[in-house]
């Protein structure tokens, strides 16, 4: 029996090396380009007849819309309205790339269950947060590192813990998503792997087979939430993070 | 004999008119209270739901703040005793100071989410 990690093999569509590195299509870019795709045909022909009184495709692009809207205004401030397109559309590829690895048929690649994708786009927002930082408020947004009203000797362990805290934040933004998508999409197989198993034992493991095959129903509603849940999370840590980069708290 | 009974229609109209003008009003104070409650029991039941979910995403942060800590901990460590040859010394340090930063990221993330949790049980009252 397939081993319930093969869903997240990556496997090579079309090999391509430019200067050494390899950039080959891979199924993993090929959910990437799908989720981006998606996104785009969803949010433009849902805006297609732009009517005053939205149809219910036009009203879903709108509630995904003022939901991005309100998370930013909430946490970031006015000041963040200007940062909108970036969140809006890392929070429609998160979520796309959530559901698109819950289609039950294609056997979709859920690349936001791999490590090196989550941290790339944490590693993304992180340089990004910190250069708006240094841009906005210049080096006195070192001060941030430095916390307030500390005599100096407890300086020397406060400043390396704020560092590190600093530094964390890409770590948990990325391992938060893949960890979820990893250990859903793990267990679904794993579940399902048990119907399969069962029900080759025998009429009575047939019968038995409805008890997994049950808990996979339940489980497929909870990853749903977890899916949608997730990409909220990482939108909104995103939101935060800019907050402290524009008013240093 | 005609006037009498006029004035005392109209003296019972005017009752009427009372008693009608009290019933409406006891109407919509019955349909004030209720609508109050429909939405009293439409409240919080909403917010349980969200609740629930959100509280799926809380537990999760929360866990991955306090995990990314001690990793960064451990990686600077691992990666200054390897520049300047002090293993296992540095990484020590680093591991308790990366969990201290865990243990204050969680502590600053739920410091955060303390005021919506507030705002929600007055609410509910």
């Amino acid at each position: 029996m397939a081993s319930p990690l093969d869903q997240f093999t990556v496997i090579k569509w079309a090999d391509i090396e430019v200067a050494g590195y390899d950039i080959s299509f891979t199924n993993s870019s090929a959910a990437m380009v799908a989720s981006v795709v998606l996104v785009t045909l969803f949010v433009t022909l849902g805006m297609r007849k732009n009517a005053l009184v939205p149809g219910r495709w036009q009203s879903s692009v709108e509630m995904c819309y003022e939901f991005v809207a309100k998370m930013l205004g909430d946490t970031a401030g006015p000041d963040g309205r200007k940062y909108f397109p970036f969140i809006f559309s890392l929070f429609m590829f998160v979520l796309f790339a959530n559901l698109i690895g819950m289609l039950p048929w294609l056997h979709p690649f859920t690349f936001t269950s791999h490590i090196a994708v989550t941290f790339a786009m944490a590693a993304f927002v992180f340089i990004g947060v910190t250069l708006i930082g240094f841009i906005t408020h210049g080096f006195k947004f070192l001060g941030f590192f430095v916390p307030h009203g500390a005599p100096w000797y407890l300086l020397l362990i406060l400043v390396p813990i704020e560092i590190i805290s600093y530094l964390s934040r890409p770590i948990s933004l990325s391992v938060r998503l893949f960890a979820n998508m990893v250990a859903g999409h793990t267990m679904l197989k794993v579940f399902g792997g048990f119907v399969v198993s069962l029900s080759a034992l025998g009429a009575a493991g047939v019968v038995g087979a409805f008890f997994p095959l049950a808990f996979i129903v339940a489980l497929t509603g909870l990853e749903l939430l977890v899916a949608c849940l997730q990409a909220y999370v990482f939108a909104m840590l995103t939101c935060l993070y800019l907050n402290d980069a524009l008013h240093m708290h | 004999m005609t006037l009498i009974f006029s004035l005392n229609y109209k003296a019972l109209s005017l009752a009427d008119d009372k008693r009608k003008s009290q019933e409406m009003k006891e109407t919509l104070d019955d349909l004030n209270t209720r609508v109050s409650a429909a939405r009293e029991a439409n409240k919080p039941k909403k917010a349980r739901g969200l609740n629930e979910a959100t509280a799926y995403g809380i537990a999760t942060r929360l866990v991955a703040e306090l995990v990314a800590g001690i990793v960064v901990g451990v990686l600077i460590g691992w990666y200054l005793d390897r520049l300047f040859d002090t293993k296992p010394w540095l990484m020590i340090i680093m591991v308790m100071l990366g969990a201290t930063a865990g243990i204050t990221n969680v502590m600053r993330a739920s410091k955060q989410l303390a005021p919506k949790d507030t705002d929600n049980k007055d609410d509910e009252k």
